[in-house]
Formats: C-alpha cells, structure tokens, sequence
C-alpha cells in the first residue's frame, strides 16, 4: 500500500470511529436523560412512570392557585378539561405563569400529587405549545367527545366557562 | 396610502429577484456578457426596493400607523420611540423582511468589491444569491405580509411583547441575522465553484473575510442573546440548550470549522471538497435556524403562533436549497480536489480534528433539537431533550478540541516537527499545573474550579507560546500580521470563555427565598438586606420596586433595586437588578408577593459570568482582525483579470492549482 492510500484509509478510519462512537453516545444519552410529556388524562390511565421524572402539560385551571403564606410554596391544578392533576411547586414563577395558561411542569408524581421542580410558561400570551395542544386534543378524542360540544381551550380564555373541578 | 407601497416595492423587489437569479446564470451558461453584466444592477435594484419597503414599514412604526396590522400587534402609543424602531423586527413578518434587508446589503458590498472576480463566477455567486432571495421574498409576499391592514384601524396597539424591550434584544436579531445571512456568502462561492466545475484556491482566499465577518457577528449576536437570557428572563443562567438557542449555535460552530477549513484551502490547496461542503451546511443551518425559530415547530420561549401555510413553504424551500446543492454537490465535488499532501502529523491534522469534533458537536445538537420533532411524528410520545443531554455530551467531544488547540498554530504545515510537540507539551504542562497549584492557593477546592483554571490557562498558554514563537523567528515588522493577531485574540477568547463557563457554573452561589422588609440572607461572603417595595413609573409600565441593600463584613456594597413591571397591555415582566463586575455579579430578581408584607426574591451570586461574554466578543474581535491582513488586499487586487481575452467555461475536472 502506498503512503498516501495509507494515510487516507488512517483519516478514513478514525473518521468513521469518531463517528460512529459520538453517534453511539448521543444515542445513549438521548435515550437517558429525555422527559416525556403528558397530560392529566394520560397521567390519571396510568401511562406516565409511577416514580419517574417526567413533564405534565396543561392548563392552570381556574381559581386554582393558592399560595402557601410566607413560604415560596404555591399549589395549582393542571387540567385538559376532563382531567385534573393536583401540581405542588416551591419556588418563584415565571411571569407568564396564570389562570387559563397553557404551562409545562417537569417533576414526579407523589401521592396523587405532581412536585413540580420547573415551570415553564409561555412568553406568547396567545400561543399554545403544540404540545399541550396536542395532548388536549388527544383527550378529547378518548373521550370521544363530539368536536362542537366542547371547543378546545384557548389560553387565556375566560375564567368561567369551565369552572375546573379541584381534586381535594 | 405608503403601507401599500411598501407592498408594492416587495413585489417589484420579488420578481427583480427572480431576474437576479436567472439572468446571470444563464450569462454565464451561454457565455454572454451583458446578461452577465445584469446581476450587478438587478442586485442595487433589488436593495433600493427593499429598503423602502423596510423604511415604509419603520415610519408606519414611527408615526404610530395601527391600520398596518403588524404595527397594531407589536406597537403602543406610549411605546418609546426607540422600542418602536427595533419592533420592526420584533416578530415574524419584520424580523423576514430584516433578514431580506441585510441579504440585498451583503449582495450590494458583494457587488461593490467584487469587482477583480472572474466575470462567469462572479455572475454565478450573484444569481445564487438571488435565488435565495427570491426564496425569502416569495415566502414573504405570499405568506408573511408585513403590510397586511385592519380597518377600521383600532384606537392603539397591543404593545411590543415586553421580553423584547430592552437594549439586549434590540441588537440581538440584526447581528445574529448579519451572521447568518453573511454564511451565504461563502454558500454561494461554493455553488459558483460546483456549476462551474472549478476551484480556485485564489477564490476560497477571497470568500474568507466574508466569513470571517459572518462568523464574527454571529458570535456577538449569540453573545447579545445569552446576555439578554441572563439578565432579561430572570434566572440568571446563561445558556439553556434551548431548541431556539441551538438554532443559532449549529451555525455557529460549522462557521468556526469553515474558517479553519478555508486557511488550509487557501494556504495549502488541501481539503477542497470540505471546504465546499461546510460553506454549503454553513448556510443550510443557517436557513434551518431561521426558520426553526420562526416556524412554531419548537417549544420554546422563542415560540410564536403559527400558520401551516408557512410552515409547508419553508419545508419545500429548505428542501429545494439543501437538497439541491448536496446533489450538485454529489455530482461535482469529486472534481475539484487537489493541493498537498500533509503528514499525520501536522497542522493540517490538528485542523481537521478540531473541525471533526466542531462537526460532530453540531450533528449531536441537531440530533438532540429534532429529536422530539421526530418522536412526535412517529408518535413515540412527545419528548424533551434537555441540558443533561447537550452538556455532557459537548463537554465530551470539546475536549480534544480544547486539548490540541495550542499545538496547532505551533505546527508546522505539511509536517510537523515532533520534537517542537514535545517541547511545548512541557512548557503548557508546566504552566498549566503551576495555575492550578496558584489557584488552590488562593482558595479554589473543587474539582470544576481546578478544572477551570487549567483548562483555560492550557488555551492561554498555547496563545502565549505562539507570540514568543514569531517574536523569536520572524522578522521584525513581520511578526504579528493581523490574520495571526486575529487568530490569538480569537483563541485567548475561547480560554477566557472556559475560565467563565467553568467557574460561573462551580462557583455560583443561588437562592429562592421569601422575605420580609428587613430581613436579610447570607448568600456567599454577601449578606443581602431586603428594605421592602415601592411604586414606580416608567413610560410605559407601573413597576413595583425593590429595595435590596447588599453588605460585605458588614461594609455596605451596594443598593439594588429589581422590579416587577406592568406594561400597558397588562404584560407582566421582571426585571432583575445586577451589580455587575470583572469577578462577580450580584444578582437580584423580584417575584412575588407572597402575603404578609413578604416577598419572594431570587439572589445570585455569580462569580466570573461577564468572562463568558468577554470571550465571545475576544472571538468576534479576532474574527474582524483576520480581515485587515494584507494577504486578502493584495491578492484581490493581483488577480489576473482576463475574462476578455478567453472567457471560461472550463471544462469540468480542470483544476487551477494557484495557491501560494
């Protein structure tokens, strides 16, 4: 073999190791650490991990939040219109954060309880993340709920139209 | 009446566009002159309608004209006039239409200096880049009308999103858009060179200060948007891994392979075909992140409402841009190769690692950023892929990189001296070691802070070599060029950006806490005393203001005052009050009442965060400097220009073999 086939099936070699060890990693890592969403229909069917960590997306349901005095502890419900998940967060909220807006918690289930350790909330008043729409859409359609009878929640909509129902 | 000009010049813009594209192509496919000799004009033409279309659209900004529909949903009467000039380009159909303004400005200095070009190559660069623009301006015509009315006009807008009223986030989407569109330079250089079936390594010399700008500006756009992360969303961090923020970072780091890419084909004729293969993904990312961000595909705080209609388009442009050239690509590439060979050991290797892992990083980011989209589509549930992904994962592949760095520029090409290896090896050893021993000293236990300081110091160190080297070898007058400055500032940037990285993440120091007017928290060698909440009032918004007294060993260090205001569309946005330094930053941010007088606030103490940012703009200085070298001048000006006497279609596979 001559020297300049030599070097390039070296470089030819180590590329494709490189390659092929980072895609490996990448994989493995994407594998470990992803979180999946979910809805409170799907969290009450018993689809997300029992003591895994995961995201819960919904809507803050109306007149839900309730802020533990003195402490940064503060309790809402998460609801696509037929499920409710009771959410339990310490710390300070995002600014977006409010009743009728779509929101993306990351935490684990507890007692019936989600412990939320991040909320997301959106910088777009109007704007759903396809997500949670998406989810909610999803529930509907187990529900199998007639398209007209109940329209999809809109972020921001008005506080009385659906009074949620809270879990104790 | 003006709203509909600005219309009607998109329009005029749009279809000089097309001409732009197909006038001079078909000049240099058919070899004629004068339709060679159209782009030129067609470019200015197109660059003076869409600057009137974007001054049309800033003086409906100015004059508060609500009956534009854009202007309605991101203006205010009480918005400030400078807020109501960068809400231009504060949302979707603006922020395109600046995107087309700095694309038809980088054509007209393209045109302008351009000039000592072969006329058919330069005719293809222009046409290339008039079929990008004719992209952009169809999508924007069709689906993205900036000047679309609603009559009757309301009373007043609905104000500019408040995230986006601050000096941070004005400057942010004009450099991070310079950056980008300044990629389709060098993509449309690499285009040019595949329809022409030629290379010349003359034309890589004259396509790189033009990445070189490109990258540099990206890296201060991406600087200006973290910065604004920092202080502007209210928790402190500056990085997220954020799908939007990856958007931009992909591009990014195919830039910096492509400046290396592009010295060795210039200097050493080497490595053509990836050279033409990174300016060709330089730009797709580019485009890729344009429209990500702006698509409504990602979940992120960048996220806007969202048009199917738009989002078809740009799936088929996307399509028809990357997949075209990668075909051409295929099809072409295997011809230009070419220039010399170089040893295992050598810059030349050194180079190409540092652009593997450059590449691999941002494959690994794509991976992570599309993941979800693909999981979603083959309905394996929708998933996150966050920063317990990307951080270790770049950490990882970084390494290398930051490890051969200061072997590179001490190298020489062709075939390195392993003896010289040696040598430095043992003095960066030496120095690195010897930083960490001086940081331990000083007080620095964990494993990140060594970590921090060798690493960076490694980089320096290398840095520092390479100038005693030139001094000791060159000639006096000749041993700093501005291309070696250029590269020393732009490496010394990378060490302090480590420095700032590390450290900021081992050392900070923070706290959620709830507090009453008068109690105090101890946060790092700080002790932070909360005096309570006042009303204030700016030109647009109510706040309620903090008082937050800060005192080290008792000594008072300084008062901060964050707020929590009300814009007024009922928007309500933090604002976080920063004591800003070379060694620390004391941070502060207000949340919410929480009854009882008491409040809930987030106090940071953040040693070394500016570093970060002050390596980003050491690179950008760097990248800048590379571009007053005099290898770029005197070239351009050298180049025989002899178009007249054989005008060249060359037949595909003859290689030019120029390089000095």
């Amino acid at each position: 073999m001559n020297p300049v086939r030599k070097r390039r099936l070296i470089v030819t070699l180590v590329i494709v190791a490189a390659v092929g060890i980072a895609t490996a990693i990448s994989v493995f890592a994407l594998q470990q650490t992803m979180t999946y969403l979910y809805s409170p229909s799907e969290v009450i069917a018993g689809k997300a991990p029992a003591d895994g960590v995961f995201r819960l997306g919904g809507i803050v349901a109306e007149g839900s939040v309730h802020k533990v005095s003195g402490t940064l502890q503060t309790d809402f419900v998460l609801t696509d219109r037929f499920e409710n998940i009771p959410v339990k967060y310490t710390g300070i909220l995002p600014d977006l954060f409010r009743v009728g807006q779509s929101t993306i918690t990351t935490g684990r289930m507890q007692n019936g309880t989600f412990i939320a350790t991040k909320v997301l909330a959106k910088h777009d008043a109007t704007y759903m993340p396809p997500q949670v729409a998406q989810a909610i859409a999803k529930a509907k359609e187990e529900h199998r709920i007639p398209s007209g009878k109940l329209p999809p929640p809109q972020a921001g909509e008005g506080s009385t139209k659906h009074p949620a129902v809270i879990r104790p | 009446m003006t709203p509909e000009l600005g219309q009607l010049a998109l329009i005029l813009a749009l279809i000089l566009s097309a001409l732009q594209c197909v006038l001079p192509l078909t000049g240099a496919w058919k070899n004629s002159r004068p339709l060679m000799a159209t782009g030129r004009s067609l470019a200015a033409g197109q660059f003076v309608f869409v600057a009137l279309a974007f001054g049309i659209l800033a003086w409906a900004f100015w004059i508060n004209d609500f009956s534009v529909a854009y202007v309605a949903q991101n203006s205010n009467l009480t918005l400030p006039w400078y807020y109501r000039l960068a809400a231009v380009w504060g949302a979707h159909e603006g922020s395109l239409l600046l995107w087309m303004l700095i694309l038809n400005l980088w054509t007209v200095a393209l045109v302008a200096l351009g000039g000592k070009l072969p006329e058919a190559f330069f005719a293809r660069v222009i046409g290339v880049l008039g079929f990008v623009s004719f992209g952009f301006l169809l999508y924007m015509v069709t689906t993205s009308n900036p000047f679309v009315r609603i009559l009757p006009a309301p009373p007043n807008g609905a104000d500019l999103n408040p995230v986006l009223q601050d000096p941070g986030l004005t400057f942010h989407p004009p450099l991070l858009y310079m950056g980008y569109v300044g990629f389709s330079v060098a993509f449309a250089f690499a285009i040019a060179s595949l329809l022409g079936g030629e290379l010349k390594a003359t034309w890589v010399r004259w396509a790189r200060p033009w990445t070189n700008v490109a990258w540099g500006f990206l890296t201060v756009g991406i600087v200006a948007g973290s910065a604004w992360a920092y202080y502007e969303l209210g928790w402190g961090g500056w990085w997220f891994w954020d799908p939007v923020e990856n958007a931009s970072f992909m591009p990014w780091l195919i830039g910096a392979a492509l400046i290396h890419a592009q010295a060795i084909t210039d200097k050493r004729g080497g490595l053509r075909a990836w050279t033409l293969l990174l300016s060709i993904f330089g730009f797709a990312f580019s485009l890729l992140g344009t429209f990500l961000v702006r698509s409504g595909l990602l979940t992120s705080v960048h996220a806007f409402a969202f048009a199917p209609t738009r989002g078809l388009f740009i799936l088929v442009y996307l399509g028809v841009v990357i997949g075209g050239s990668l075909l051409l690509y295929a099809l072409r590439a295997p011809k230009v190769t070419g220039g010399q060979p170089f040893a295992l050991a050598s810059r030349e290797t050194l180079m190409v690692v540092g652009n593997l892992m450059l590449t691999v990083a941002c494959a690994m980011v794509l991976l992570g950023t599309l993941y979800p989209l693909v999981g979603e589509a083959l309905n394996i549930g929708r998933i996150s892929v966050g920063p317990p992904y990307f951080g270790p994962l770049f950490l990882l592949l970084m390494t290398p990189l930051v490890l051969a760095m200061p072997f590179g520029p001490l190298s020489r090409w062709g075939k390195a001296d392993l003896k010289v290896w040696a040598r430095a090896l043992v003095k960066i050893v030496a120095l690195a070691v010897a930083a960490g021993i001086i940081g331990f000293v000083v007080g620095a236990r964990s494993f990140y802070q060594l970590l921090g300081i060798t690493a960076s110091v490694w980089v320096m160190a290398g840095v520092a070599l390479f100038a005693i080297k030139r001094w000791r070898e060159a000639p006096a007058g000749k041993r700093y060029p501005f291309e070696m400055v250029g590269m020393m500032l732009a490496h010394f940037g990378v060490g302090v950006f480590i420095a700032g990285a590390i450290l900021t993440r081992s050392m900070s120091v923070e706290q959620d806490v709830s507090m009453r007017p008068g109690s105090s928290v101890e946060v790092g060698a700080y002790a932070f005393q909360f005096r309570g909440v006042s009303e204030t009032k700016g030109p647009n918004w109510l706040a309620e203001q903090g008082s937050v007294s800060i005192t080290r060993d008792g000594k008072p260090v300084v008062v901060l005052h964050p707020q929590k205001r009300t814009y007024a569309g009922g928007q309500v946005q933090t604002e976080a009050a920063i004591q800003a330094g070379i060694f620390r930053d004391l941070y502060v941010s207000l949340g919410d009442r929480i009854g009882d007088g008491a409040w809930s606030l987030r106090v940071y103490d953040k040693p070394f965060v500016r570093w970060i940012w002050a390596g980003g703009i050491l690179m950008m200085l760097g990248s800048f400097t590379v571009v007053l070298d005099r290898r770029f001048r005197l070239k351009r000006a050298v180049e025989p220009e002899t178009t007249h006497a054989k005008p060249e279609p060359a037949p595909p596979g003859k290689l030019a073999d120029d390089h000095a």
